[in-house]
């Protein structure tokens, strides 16, 4: 675990940039880990990471895509839109939370 | 009198009530088997039937026979759970009461559910090898095959055995090799992940074994649709096939989501350490039909089993069960050419290499290819038949051991964003 300067302040984070303790993400946050990866948040890429924010506090784990699209109903097409070539990563990377486990 | 139920006589299924049924006594303890299958499908050796290796009569047993004495086995599907009476309604319309229910009914391939993937070109140009009916289809299609573009490919995780559409590429490229038409095959293997496999040391070595063999890796790729002749991307990324063999998405039985107990994919949601089903008290979910954070594979069935069955005891007299299961994993993956790598692994620790101690035959290598691997996973179909699904006990410890694993060199630290 590393400890990243981000905004001038320190952040936690595994060996490639995912925030390990999503208490210390807020919006400001987020808008700086977008810029990071080349996106500008609109109002769609805000509602996927809010959906995305409360399914992790519900279910202590980061939504597949799939739950995206049918809990959160966001279409998988839309998410690649917003969060290009790899999706449930950049939206896990912005939003703060653990890169996802659907990798098991 | 008190019924365990159990449905699915799979890997799991078997095996619980293999092990359970000595340890409860019977004027205490009826257990009754639900499943619909007449025959037992031995699934790790499907890999081979497409390259004639196994016959479908190696690989299927009567349901039946490996259930022991004082289990009733009754052969139909079932319709949903309804848990505030403790009760499972069965396709035909008939009931069973339960004290105590155990959710064995693992996961299934469902082209139907990408569009065009289960549609007239299915068993034709597109193939799946995780039914037998497809895996011989996919046998007739390679022994007429001449060359072209063959694509391997996975559609969503989580799906059983991860490791086989890997090993299915590695044998195809062998294959070929050994007919002399190397030369004339394109062999892509495309993934939803960003490598070759879910964890980053077995993916790395891995992802080495395809460039080595000129296998070309296309990841990222998470498909909407199977076109006619191509894949294509939910990002518009397209493929071209002229022999497709994919792993359809993988879920759960439908009952699962009618009884208010499924996850996406129709996987039960459970505690990773007890399998106790979410909100429940006396339903559990083992081998593949439960939602763990580890591969779905026979391994894992079998060492949670093992934890199962203490635990269960303890939790019928009505004691907290103490035992955690640790996510356990080994998986032999063929390799070709006569070899085999073995990776063992649990929740908190991904594949490593190193050895892996193992009584009389001595230690096998992980992480690394060799003949010793290969007459392992050729030794296990034997050891499925008479030893795991009987119940009896397999000479490897239930928890993962640190023991002869190569801790990997820390990473260095950096800040840059490699996504």
């Amino acid at each position: 675990m590393t400890v990243a300067l981000i905004q001038g302040r320190d952040i936690h984070v595994d060996a490639e940039g995912f925030l390990t303790d999503p208490g210390e993400w807020d919006e400001g946050l987020a808008e700086k880990l977008a810029t990071n990866i080349g996106i500008a948040l609109t109002e769609s890429h805000w509602s996927a990471i809010r959906f995305a924010r409360s399914d992790f506090e519900a279910t202590g784990e980061t939504p597949t895509l799939r739950r995206m699209a049918t809990a959160g109903g966001v279409p998988t097409k839309d998410i690649f839109a917003l969060f290009p070539k790899k999706p449930a990563k950049k939206l896990a990377y912005v939003a703060g939370l653990p890169k996802p486990v659907g990798c098991v | 009198m008190r019924r365990l139920l159990v449905l699915g006589a799979g890997t799991a299924g078997t095996t619980v009530v293999n092990k359970l049924r000595p340890l409860l006594p019977r004027e205490e303890w009826e257990i009754t088997v639900v499943e619909p299958a007449a025959f037992h499908l031995y699934q790790p050796g499907l890999l081979f039937v497409p390259f004639g290796r196994y016959e479908p009569d190696q690989l299927l047993k009567p349901t039946s026979q490996f259930l022991p004495a004082g289990v009733t086995l009754i052969t139909e599907s079932v319709e949903r759970i309804d848990r505030e009476n403790n009760l499972v309604e069965l396709a035909g319309g008939a009931t069973l009461d339960y004290d105590q229910l155990v959710i064995a009914t693992g996961t299934h391939a469902r082209p139907d559910m990408t569009p065009g993937m289960a549609g007239p070109q299915l068993g034709h140009t597109v193939h799946e090898f995780y039914t037998l009916p497809g895996a011989l289809a996919l046998r007739k299609a390679l022994e007429a095959w001449e060359g072209g573009r063959l694509v391997v490919h996975l559609t969503e995780l989580p799906i059983k055995c991860p490791v086989a559409p890997l090993e299915f590429a590695f044998l195809a490229d062998d294959h070929f090799r050994r007919l002399g038409i190397r030369d004339r095959v394109e062999l892509t293997f495309a993934t939803p992940l960003s490598g070759a496999f879910t964890k980053p040391i077995a993916s790395e070595r891995l992802g080495d074994m395809l460039d080595q063999r000129g296998i070309i890796v296309e990841p990222d790729f998470y498909v909407e649709r199977v076109d006619e002749g191509a894949l294509v991307s939910y990002d518009e990324r397209v493929i071209p096939f002229d022999l497709l063999v994919t792993v359809p998405l993988n879920m759960g039985a439908e009952f699962v989501a009618r009884s208010g107990l499924a996850d996406e994919l129709n996987h039960v949601k459970v505690d990773p350490y007890t399998f106790l089903a979410d909100g429940c008290q006396n339903v559990f979910a083992l081998g593949d039909a439960a939602a763990l954070p580890i591969s779905k594979a026979g391994s894992v069935a079998h060492f949670a089993v093992e934890v199962f069955v203490e635990n269960f005891l303890e939790h019928i007299d009505g004691r907290p069960m103490k035992r955690e299961f640790d996510g356990h994993a080994n998986c032999f993956v063929e390799s070709g050419a006569g070899k085999a790598l073995l990776i063992d692994f649990n929740y908190d620790t991904e594949p490593l290499p190193g050895t892996y101690p193992l009584s009389v035959i001595g230690p096998l290598k992980l992480l690394k290819e060799t003949r010793l691997n290969h007459l392992g996973k050729l030794a296990f179909r034997p050891i499925y038949w008479h030893m795991l699904l009987p119940g009896r006990r397999l000479p490897v410890p239930t928890e993962m051991s640190m023991a002869g694993k190569e801790m990997p060199t820390p990473q260095p630290e950096r800040e840059d964003v490699t996504l």
